[in-house]
């Protein structure tokens, strides 16, 4: 039944496993992790290839404003203090959307972890992704695993230094490139590209490049699964995340152990062998340096490479695949007890199997409402409702706004005819880029009328003027009311602007005081 | 050393130094550590040499880069001047009435006005222009002497009554106590009073009419409404600069008080004059 000579066996060790965990004083020791290939590789290679497109690309893409704004579909305007996203125009007091998008991320991050469990970290995490890259790079230049080991022991000759300088060089240009497109999410892409590269950009331009090529290098070449275990917060939160329900990178014990490498002999001998071969296909390609076989730990990632690793392996053997599989922990302690007979014996592989060798009907499999528990519905009622929120107001919001200061100093001011004045700093907020004629009236306030520093009119209830495009206008406005239809030393009254094209209008409630003689 | 001791945990070689059986590691610090701190030690050096640093007797070395944060003050205010220029050239060409109506140029006149006034005004008028009794409230819409911008600018390059300047605004009230009876000082006060409000006793206005015609229309006006060329206030308003009510009228008539306010051109240039009469000139009773 089994042709393990199919099956070559790698030295590979754990270098991070609980069982030889080092003191932290100890150095690191090195990974160099085997290239995989299958479903799952497949899959990482296809979200490698979206969020690097999404990254590079995005400042690239253009958005007509018209001639008022900038045509960059997504701008970090610091400057003019604008932030642009597609359709979406946001000023520095409206900056709330972005805290609602991350804490849709935080509550979408605990979505995700407690179904899938740590999916964010092996599949999306900028540090997987461009760990994944610099490993691409470092196999194309230095061949796989067995291939790294030797060069890493080997002296240093000519060819060690040409292949080390090569890949150092192209992990640099990867590094400059990653610093050097994150500077164009702050400034017009096409225009700060050639001042880049004429050297006439600004230098913090430079600065950020210099940095972030710095931390991509860094990160990605030299400190790779370091960042993840020992920088990282996010594996120690994600334990609150997961229960007994979440998907998993889980080996299977109930149907691996009694692991053996002499299956055969094993077999002739009359002893009780499970699937595992102890090829050790699973440690070499981890990124992580781990064997998964210790079962859930802190640095695993659950990149699910391994997952590839030992499918190939089982189908060289002819065995069903899933050895290592996605598994919930429910799923894994029903079959764990089957397997050792509620725990009175070790595990025991012929007990989850028919006679004929197939999976007893009673293995618990993991069923898609799974997902659905009250736990998943919490975490997507909440996404849900923050990002409802977001869109409601998004879609409802005033694009014209007004704020209006009293003057303190004087309150108030008697004029020679015995009325009152009361002074205004009236601001007018165009938010939209188009240039728009807003009429100013004053409402609740018998008698009383009005003038503005700098335009030219009559005093009355009410004026017009011209609001510039995505700016704020700041007008100083006097208000005036006869001594005698003034009731009292405060009373409120209604600024009210109004978009002469459009519909949009806003309010403001300011007060307008008097001496108390003057009543 | 024959006897060295070798940590079982590490593989690291211990210092010989023992406690209760705890042993100190000999790692020595990391050689990059160690580059570094070398390399801040030269710095260090280096930077004193560079900049302003080490104190003599009297003074510190200069520092051969020749650096000096009182210089960077210098060149910045510099920087700030060279970018006003624009402004402050316009305003130096252009007159009172010609920047009010620029957009562009009354905003930074009426900003840098507003400092001026900050020092130098408002130990008089207020901190909001709002004045007090004998400092006139340069916010309302009643002027002594004009409040168009360029008599606002007029008022403030020569003072009132501010001798040392031979163009300055001149004018004076005489003291009613030697000229008239008390009696007819309280009947022109009730008349006066009259004009813009209630008295107490209306039996007084009438008198205080032929009183007012025969002293006090030759600079206040037949109607009372003053006269602008002297100074002379407006009796009819609501406006008061010694308090309003027939008390205060009286006090006034019988030995009047004059403010002095200082000629300004001198001090502060026709510049900065120019951005103060813009800017009390908006203060909203400008006219």
């Amino acid at each position: 039944m089994l042709d393990q000579t199919q099956v070559e066996r790698l030295e590979a060790e754990a270098v991070n496993s609980a069982k030889t965990r080092q003191p932290l004083y100890a150095a690191r020791k090195k990974i160099f992790p085997k290239r995989a290939s299958g479903r799952f590789r497949q899959f990482k290679w296809l979200v490698m290839a979206v969020t690097l497109g999404i990254y590079y690309l995005t400042p690239w893409l253009r958005w007509d404003r018209g001639p008022f704004a900038p045509d960059q579909a997504v701008l970090l305007d610091l400057a003019n203090r604008r932030f642009y996203f597609f359709f979406v125009e946001i000023w520095p007091q409206e900056f709330y959307y972005v805290a609602g998008l991350l804490m849709m991320a935080g509550v979408g991050l605990f979505l995700v972890t407690s179904t899938v469990g740590r999916a964010w970290c092996g599949y999306a995490c900028p540090q997987t992704v461009w760990v994944d890259l610099f490993l691409v790079v470092e196999r194309a230049i230095e061949g796989d695993r067995n291939a790294r080991i030797k060069l890493e022991a080997a002296p240093w000759t000519a060819r060690k230094l040409v292949l080390r300088i090569s890949k150092h060089a192209i992990w640099l240009l990867i590094a400059v490139a990653t610093g050097g497109a994150w500077i164009f999410y702050f400034a017009d892409a096409p225009t700060l590209a050639l001042n880049v590269a004429a050297g006439t950009a600004a230098p913090v331009a430079y600065v950020t490049i210099l940095v972030l090529t710095a931390t991509t290098y860094t990160f990605g070449g030299l400190m790779r699964e370091q960042v993840c275990t020992y920088m990282c917060p996010w594996p120690r939160i994600q334990a609150a995340m997961l229960d007994e329900s979440s998907l998993t990178v889980t080996y299977n014990d109930w149907r691996g152990e009694p692991r053996s490498r002499h299956a055969k002999k094993a077999v002739a001998a009359g002893q009780p062998t499970g699937d595992c071969v102890d090829c050790n296909a699973c440690v070499a390609v981890c990124p992580m340096g781990i064997d998964i076989r210790d079962g859930q730990q802190l640095e695993c990632i659950t990149c699910a490479l391994c997952i590839d690793a030992c499918d190939g392996v089982m189908d060289k053997l002819g065995r069903e695949r899933g050895l290592i599989a996605y598994a919930t922990l429910s799923d894994y302690n029903a079959n764990m007890s089957l397997a050792t007979a509620g725990g009175t014996t070790a595990v025991n592989p012929t007990l989850v199997r028919t006679t004929d060798g197939a999976f007893a009907s009673s293995l618990a499999h993991f069923h898609l409402r799974n997902i659905f528990r009250l736990r998943t519905f919490i975490y997507l009622g909440a996404w849900s409702a923050i990002g409802l929120v977001l869109l409601y107001s998004l879609l409802t919001r005033e694009r014209l706004e007004l704020n209006v200061l009293h003057d303190r100093n004087p309150q108030f001011v008697t004029l020679a005819d015995g009325s009152i004045r009361n002074g205004y700093t009236v601001k007018l907020l165009n938010m939209i880029p188009e240039p728009r004629t807003i009429e100013v009236s004053l409402q609740g306030l018998p008698g009383a009328e009005m003038n503005a520093v700098g335009i030219d009119i009559p005093a009355s209830q009410s004026f017009t003027t011209v609001a510039e495009p995505d700016r704020l206008k700041v007008l100083r406005v006097f208000v005036r009311q006869p001594s005698a239809q003034i009731t009292g030393i405060a009373r409120t009254f209604t600024f009210r602007i109004r978009d002469q094209a459009g519909v949009e209008s806003a309010e403001y409630t300011a007060t307008f005081n008097a001496p108390e003689t003057a009543k | 050393m024959s006897n060295e001791h070798i940590d079982e945990v590490s593989g690291v070689t211990t210092t010989g130094h023992e406690w209760d059986g705890i042993r100190e590691l000999n790692n020595p610090l990391p050689r990059w550590w160690v580059i570094t701190f070398y390399v801040t030690i030269a710095w260090a050096a280096a930077y004193t040499i560079a900049y302003p640093a080490w104190p003599m007797l009297s003074s510190a070395t200069k520092g051969v880069l020749g650096y000096s944060s009182r210089n960077e003050v210098k060149s910045e205010l510099a920087a700030a001047e060279t970018a006003k220029v624009r402004f402050v050239t316009a305003i130096q060409e252009k007159s009172v009435s010609e920047i009010a109506a620029d957009d562009a140029l009354r905003e930074f006149a009426v900003a840098a006005g507003a400092a001026t006034f900050k020092v130098n005004c408002v130990q008089c008028h207020g901190s909001g222009a709002q004045g007090s009794k004998g400092f006139p409230n340069l916010n309302d819409d009643d002027w002594l002497w004009g409040g168009k911008a360029d008599q606002i600018q007029q008022t403030i390059m020569h003072g009132i009554r501010f001798s040392a300047d031979p163009d300055t605004r001149m004018s004076q009230m005489p003291a009613f106590a030697d000229i008239i009876t008390p009696e007819q000082i309280t009947q022109v006060s009730a008349y006066v009073a009259s004009l813009s409000g209630k008295v107490k006793d209306s039996s007084l206005v009438g008198p205080g009419a032929k009183v007012f015609e025969e002293n006090c229309v030759a600079c206040h006006g037949d109607n009372a409404k003053g006269n602008r060329e002297f100074g002379a206030p407006d009796l009819t308003d609501a406006i008061w600069l010694y308090r309003s009510g027939e008390t205060a009228i009286a006090e006034q008539v019988r030995s009047p008080k004059h403010g002095v306010m200082p000629a300004w051109l001198g001090r502060l240039g026709d510049t900065k004059v120019k951005e103060l009469a813009v800017y009390v000139h908006s203060l909203g009773g400008g006219e």
